[in-house]
């Protein structure tokens, strides 16, 4: 056990955890923020993603330890009221099904679009073939991807 | 112009009352209503009569519509209430949809929604809202002294145009409520439709993208645990031992002990299924700590039954296939068409057990103390898992209470509720509230499958190259895919439908469209060779052949409507421009199927870029009556599509010594972005029909399509699901 003082959502927060928890874990039964969510926990489908900084990471498999005092950003975070230009693009195109995937999907396209704004589909598929859909929304996301401004 | 009752045999679907805070209440059954199936009413368990639904009309006007209906990712939450406030003429903006508060008694069932929910809503829904609309226009006929005939109503208001007076519903809304509940409602003619027929958003869009907790996987309460399975390695395996000193003294555990799903001699219901009785348990305070807990486990396994591999049930099945089977039906004489015939074409087709993989794992939580239980989460069937967990703890089935969260992903996995029984027996032991958390690990290797499915397919050409005969037989695990009465039966003078099952210790049941989910893409694949055979463009074959099923059918219980199946068929050519617009360079393949109450016809493009198929684009035609909401009706459709294309080209789930070789996304393939079409083109039939599912007739016959347009691709034929198992490149 050890105590780490970390930066989520703006907001300094203490918690008291085995060093090597995954920051998954810390969220969801710690800091009661569970729209993170577990999928496989071996960072294979992309389910758990959230921001370190501006990059999107998986959280299934990133040790607390290894946060330090980086930024972590998740889909609570992501806005006041649910008006970051992503969010409202998925709104728009009323991507979800059973929406369980979608926290990822949205967190993963958030660090794409930080990084190149304009993506192309070829880098759309690129930067997202690592969050698996089984509803089978694709096609619906990648359209959401390219209307978020 | 439609008129339904609402009673029943003296029983009355619909219960009004006035609101404490003022206002109208009207209670009413989700799925009952008498109009138009009598006989299915009657065959409902007696609780669907029962109040299950509610709507409300505060004096500010807002609608509040409370579903008991859990959203599994069909949109029914959206799409139901939406046709309850067609019938209702309000502005769909003041309209509220919440689900069932958990912890109440005012429910007395919650219902899983599946696809069939929209097709047993429709008419009870539409019933409620129109109910409630004439009570309003009675009220407002009362206060203002004239006939109800010339009161009129439109976005929850309501007008008498002689005097020129109007009022909001709100208003009269508790006199409203002081009404008799009319005998008989008039229903709206679908052309003067406003909300239905119309896209509107998910109504948990927003707490979707915001990450509210919304799932069963989310809910907590004070004082919770966190319990983990640990389960045999492999089908036909049991627990002999367990050592669990180092695990029990590790950090934030609990306890770890072993329990039994169900008692000695239970009879288990359908939904019961699973192959592992005995479990190991470990119960701590956080996710991460019983994880590792449960990893610290030593546990020997024996055996109690043959372990069986991939290579031993093909060959099993094979065999089954090769000899004859049980006859399902028979038209004209089979045998002597194909002795007779100048050509015989045989196929073979193959699918392997696939794993449902909803992206939430399978969980739940329970609180059962000395005299009820508390079950909260995502099963598809709560109504059968009450009787079961009743069995299990010893109490009365009252005393049981099982609310349903958001659903990530169910098709079929959460009918099959046994991992609620082991939260219920968990949580007693413990004498605390639990939940239940699968690994994706537990989840993919403790499946009830899709079956795996074998079946050959025979057609006799006469020397004329016309089809005088089609013979099918195959079968699969626990489970047949043959369905006798479906086309081509009807269409051919001479038919032989047989099946057969084969035993397994895996575990199977059903998985989005059970048994066409194999059986459509290897009939139309078939089509698809014997109208290349004779000669014929594909969809013209097709065509010949509903057309002689209309005109003329051959035998009885033909289970489609050729008519509406030749229907689809023809817009998706007229949409596609089949045979007169084929985009150059590119591959298409095409195949129609009727499922699930719906008809659906599709056609692929495709191209090959360094081997592997790119799809560029699949036209889909759909016949599901009429559509609720449109926009969400078309995400339905994508979805499927691309699901079935997904699980055609790379999914399996193989065996070894009894042991899945496949159990987390590293080695388990789901389709992925880049593998999905680039564009998805979806047309429906506009025909006035009473609505039907969607969730699962769009993947069987996606697979056809798939399979053809990979044979124009390659010049090769693809017979065994995955049709990428290796990765290969085509060309
Ligand atoms: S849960 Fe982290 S990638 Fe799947
Ligand atoms: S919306 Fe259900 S898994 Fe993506």
């Amino acid at each position: 056990m050890a105590t780490f003082n970390l930066n989520i959502n703006g907001k300094k927060q203490q918690v008291e955890v085995d060093p090597a928890t995954p920051i998954l874990w810390v969220l969801r039964d710690h800091l009661n923020l569970v729209g993170t969510k577990y999928g496989c926990g071996i960072a294979q489908c992309g389910s758990c993603t959230i921001l370190v900084g501006d990059i999107a990471m998986r959280s299934c498999m990133l040790p607390v330890s290894q946060i330090g005092n980086q930024a972590v950003t998740t889909i609570e975070g992501l806005s006041e009221d649910g008006d970051h230009p992503v969010q409202k693009a998925w709104l728009e195109h009323d991507v979800p099904q059973c929406g369980y995937c979608q926290a990822g999907q949205i967190m993963n396209a958030v660090a794409l679009l930080k990084a190149n704004p304009k993506p192309s589909d070829e880098e759309i598929d690129g930067a997202m073939n690592g969050n698996i859909c089984r509803c089978g929304t694709y096609v619906r996301i990648k359209a959401a991807i390219k209307a978020a401004v | 112009m439609t008129i339904v009752k609402t009673t029943y045999n003296r029983r009355s679907f619909l219960q009004t009352t006035v609101l404490a805070g003022g206002g109208m209440m009207l209670g009413f059954s989700w799925l009952a209503s008498c109009n138009p199936t009598p006989e299915e009413v009657l065959n409902m368990p007696k609780e669907w009569f029962n109040i299950n639904g509610f709507l409300k009309i505060g004096e500010n006007g807002v609608v509040t519509i409370m579903s008991p209906n859990p959203e599994i990712g069909q949109n029914v939450k959206t799409s139901m209430p939406m046709i309850i406030a067609e019938e209702l003429d309000v502005d769909w903006k003041n309209v509220v949809v919440e689900q069932a508060p958990l912890n109440t008694d005012i429910f007395t069932r919650q219902l899983a929604g599946g696809s069939q929910s929209i097709r047993q809503g429709w008419q009870s829904l539409r019933m409620a809202g129109a109910t409630a609309r004439h009570m309003l226009r009675e009220a407002a006929a009362q206060q203002w002294q004239v006939p109800v005939a010339e009161i009129t109503t439109a976005a929850g208001m309501l007008y008498h145009k002689k005097s020129g007076k109007s009022i909001g519903y709100g208003e009269v809304a508790s006199a409203a409520a002081k009404i008799p509940v009319p005998e008989e409602v008039q229903l709206k003619d679908a052309k003067d439709f406003k909300i239905i027929g119309t896209s509107r958003k998910n109504v948990d869009g927003k707490k979707i993208v915001t990450g509210q907790p919304l799932f069963g996987l989310d809910y907590k309460v004070e004082g919770m645990l966190i319990a983990m399975i640990a389960h045999p390695p492999a089908f036909g395996m049991k627990l002999k031992s367990v050592d669990d000193s180092a695990a029990k003294a590790m950090p934030g555990i609990k306890d770890v002990f072993t329990v039994n799903v169900y008692n000695e001699g239970y009879e288990k219901q359908w939904s019961d299924t699973t192959a592992f009785d005995e479990l190991v348990v470990v119960v701590g305070n956080t996710t991460w700590e019983v994880m590792n807990a449960k990893k610290a486990l030593r546990i020997e396994w024996e055996r109690t039954s043959a372990a069986e591999n991939t290579e031993g049930y093909m060959a099993k099945m094979a065999a089954l296939t090769a000899k004859p089977a049980t006859q399902l039906r028979k038209d004209g004489n089979p045998e002597a068409a194909f002795k007779s015939a100048a050509k015989v074409i045989e196929r073979t087709y193959t699918a392997p057990f696939l794993p449902h993989n909803t992206m939430e794992p399978m969980n739940f939580f329970a609180h059962v103390t000395a005299d009820k239980a508390e079950l909260v989460g995502p099963i598809q069937t709560p109504e059968f898992m009450e009787k079961t967990v009743a069995a299990r703890l010893g109490l009365p089935l009252e005393k049981i209470d099982i609310q349903m969260t958001r659903q990530g992903g169910g098709f079929g996995r959460r009918l099959y509720g046994h991992f609620v029984v082991e939260a219920a027996v968990i949580s007693q032991k413990m004498n605390a509230p639990i939940k239940l958390v699968y690994t994706r690990e537990d989840d993919m290797t403790q499946g009830i499958y899709r079956p795996a499915y074998h079946v050959t397919y025979r057609a006799a050409l006469d020397a004329d190259n016309k089809l005088i005969g089609f013979h099918i037989r195959g079968g699969g695990i626990q489970d047949s895919p043959v369905h006798a009465d479906r086309f081509p039966a009807g269409a051919i003078d001479n038919y032989l439908a047989e099946d057969w099952t084969l035993d397994s210790n895996i575990s199977t049941g059903a998985w989005r469209a059970p048994g066409s989910n194999f059986i459509a893409g290897a009939e139309q694949s078939f089509l698809d060779e014997v109208a290349e055979a004779m000669g014929k463009d594909p969809i013209e074959f097709r065509l010949e052949l509903f057309d002689r099923a209309k005109k003329n059918p051959v035998g009885k219980n033909n289970d489609y409507e050729a008519a509406r199946y030749a229907g689809v068929l023809e817009l998706v050519r007229e949409k596609s421009g089949w045979g007169k617009n084929d985009p150059a360079g590119v591959h298409r393949g095409v195949s129609a199927y009727y499922c699930h109450n719906s008809y659906v016809a599709q056609v692929i493009d495709m191209v090959l870029e360094n081997g592997k198929p790119v799809i560029q684009k699949v036209h889909c035609a759909v016949d599901c009556g009429i559509v609720v909401n449109p926009d969400a009706a078309i995400n339905l459709v994508e979805g499927g599509i691309v699901d079935g294309i997904g699980h055609a080209l790379y999914s399996t789930l193989t065996f070894k010594d009894g042991a899945a070789e496949q159990s987390n996304f590293d080695k388990y393939r789901l389709i992925r972005h880049s593998e999905a079409p680039k564009a998805i083109e979806v047309h429906f039939v506009n025909n006035g029909i009473d609505p039907t599912g969607l969730g699962e007739p769009l993947n069987p016959p996606i697979i056809g399509a798939l399979a053809n347009a990979m044979y124009k691709a390659t010049g090769k034929r693809v017979y065994d699901q995955p049709f990428l198992a290796g990765g290969q490149v085509l060309g």
